[in-house]
């Protein structure tokens, strides 16, 4: 029985005095595709920014690749870490946003070799080498050179997902990456996060697709503000729904 | 309806012929009249390339980029201040910019090259011990070049400070957020994806901000620093051809201002990859 490689527990976060997650526990074995669903203002994005500490939980606990993030563990106590050194822990997360969050003034290329040039100190040309076979994997090989304006937003999640993909993170969040875009679009997104799914990548995906949970999900987990309130296998939580927020949910979106 | 086979008269704009023609008269007037005017023009080729005259120039730029160089470094950090979760820090940069950004520069000009009337000697001692990284007398130091450089270039960071901050409220917080997530430390995010940015916002205002630098840099003539504005005026005690050393010197100006704005297009072209 191995670790798991990402574990959630009792985490709490509010804003002010609205409390946004209510105690999240939520374990992702190493490989496994985690899919997170649930209605607006659940907390679902406010968790995976707590994942890589891009938001400061308040009580509970992540650990990620067994170190607990934004911490270490010195003297059975936990010492909050400067952000250089979280900024180190966040090498091995990757991170899909909704609204892609491309640099602007860099090409495809270039936003994908920013990483390991800038933060993995790798050789250029190495670094490009490398890029390209990621933007060939997403189906853009030969669009290297375009800024992201010039690029449709399909194409835009998929440098996105390149990018995220250059770190060599051992898990991979991706918050609603197909919901900013045009329903055409939709398609070409969820078409390279399987095939990333199926080459063994650790996922949590929060999703309205419920499609695609149905398909790579090897765990659902729902959420209604800001706790999971029913976890399970893709078939035990979608055909299946115990609780009747999920219902409610699910006879939604299907 | 064939109606593409109709001929189509475009309207006539008889009032811009009108304007046209009285601008374009007034112009001739004023020729006529600089033409006649006492001026000896054949004499302003040699001011204009005058010994003095040449390194007035020189000083002119020197000091202009010299302050407007300082002003951008001190108004990022001004900026950064103000944007910093340190009361203490958000409140000097407030007092900072208000009170430096309140005071005519000519005013802070005379202050800083009088300083030695108040001030005898600037020293910076090494602490716990009794010797000195720096000990001079203050009208050693402060020479009227720097008296200059201090007043223009403090003056000015504090509206680099406004221009660096609105540049930098510009940029999309997702993109620290991406910047953040493949790993970068912040200064790696400052430098490498908010600045250049930001620079789109900050390049504007900030070459408009150097042409009024260019020109400011006159009222160091006040101090006797040896700039364009000084420079013809020594010239013109000895002749007394006021008029045509002036022109001279406003010929420079207008020669550097142009060269100034050539260079800011450049920039901004730089700084608008992918986004323009
Ligand atoms: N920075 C913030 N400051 C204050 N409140 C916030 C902030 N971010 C999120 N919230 C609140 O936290 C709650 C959960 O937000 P969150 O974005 O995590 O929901 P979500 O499940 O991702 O919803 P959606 O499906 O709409 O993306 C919402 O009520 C939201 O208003
Ligand atoms: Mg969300």
């Amino acid at each position: 029985m191995t670790e798991p490689l990402v574990r959630a527990h009792g985490v709490r976060k509010s804003y002010g005095s609205t409390e946004v997650l209510k105690g999240v526990d939520l374990t992702v074995d190493e490989g496994q595709v985690v899919c997170l669903l649930g209605p607006s203002g659940a907390g679902k994005s406010t968790f995976l920014r707590c994942v890589n500490h891009l938001e400061t939980i308040d009580a509970g606990r992540i650990w990620v690749a067994g170190h607990p993030v934004g911490f270490v563990l010195k003297g059975g106590k936990l010492h909050e870490l400067p952000e250089r050194e979280v900024a180190t822990q966040r090498r091995d997360i990757g991170m899909v946003f909704q609204r892609f969050n491309l640099f602007p003034h860099r090409t495809a290329m270039e936003n994908v070799t920013e990483g390991p040039i800038q933060v993995l100190g790798r050789k250029p040309a190495e670094a490009r080498r490398e890029a390209l076979e990621l933007l060939t994997r997403v189906g853009l090989g030969d669009r290297g050179g375009a800024y992201p304006r010039e690029l449709s937003g399909g194409q835009q999640q998929r440098v996105a997902i390149a990018r995220a993909l250059a770190m060599k993170p051992k898990v991979m969040l991706f918050d609603e990456p197909t919901s900013a875009l045009d329903p055409e679009l939709v398609g070409e997104v969820l078409d390279v996060m399987v095939a990333l799914a199926r080459d063994g990548m650790t996922m949590i995906v929060v999703t309205h697709e419920v499609g695609f949970a149905r398909e790579v999900a090897d765990h659902v987990a729902f959420m209604v503000d800001g706790a999971v309130v029913e976890s399970g296998s893709a078939r035990e939580v979608l055909d299946n729904p115990q609780h009747q927020r999920t219902r409610q949910f699910l006879a939604k979106v299907l | 309806m064939a109606s593409e086979d109709l001929q189509v008269v475009p309207i006539r704009h008889w009032g811009r012929w009108v304007v046209g023609a009285l601008i374009l008269g007034l112009l001739a007037l004023l020729g006529i009249a600089l033409a006649d005017a006492q001026i000896l023009y054949e004499d302003v080729p040699g001011f204009f390339t005058h010994e003095i005259m040449l390194g007035g120039l020189v000083n002119t730029v020197i000091l202009a980029v010299c302050a407007q160089a300082g002003a951008i470094v001190l108004g990022v950090v001004l900026a950064l201040l103000r944007r910093s979760p340190n009361p203490v820090a958000r409140w000097f940069a407030w007092g900072y910019i208000w009170l430096f950004r309140g005071l005519p520069v000519l005013l802070q000009i005379l202050l800083w090259f009088n300083l030695a009337l108040v001030f005898k000697f600037i020293s910076i001692p090494v602490p716990f011990t009794d010797a000195f990284v720096l000990h001079e007398p203050t009208n050693v130091i402060i020479t009227a070049f720097v008296a200059a450089l201090l007043g223009l270039g403090l003056n000015e960071s504090a509206y680099m400070a406004e221009i660096v901050r609105a540049g930098l409220n510009s940029v999309d917080p997702g993109q620290i957020e991406a910047a953040k997530a493949i790993g970068m430390t912040p200064g790696k995010t400052f430098r490498r994806v908010v600045l250049p940015q930001a620079m789109r916002v900050i390049i504007p205002p900030t070459g408009n901000n150097f042409i009024n630098m260019l020109k400011g840099t006159s009222m160091a003539s006040v101090i006797g620093f040896l700039e364009l504005i000084h420079a013809a005026n020594r010239i013109s005690s000895g002749n007394l051809e006021i008029m045509e050393t002036l022109i001279a010197a406003a010929l420079w100006y207008l020669i550097v201002v142009s060269v100034a704005n050539v260079g800011q297009y450049y920039l901004e072209r730089a700084y608008g990859k992918g986004v323009r």
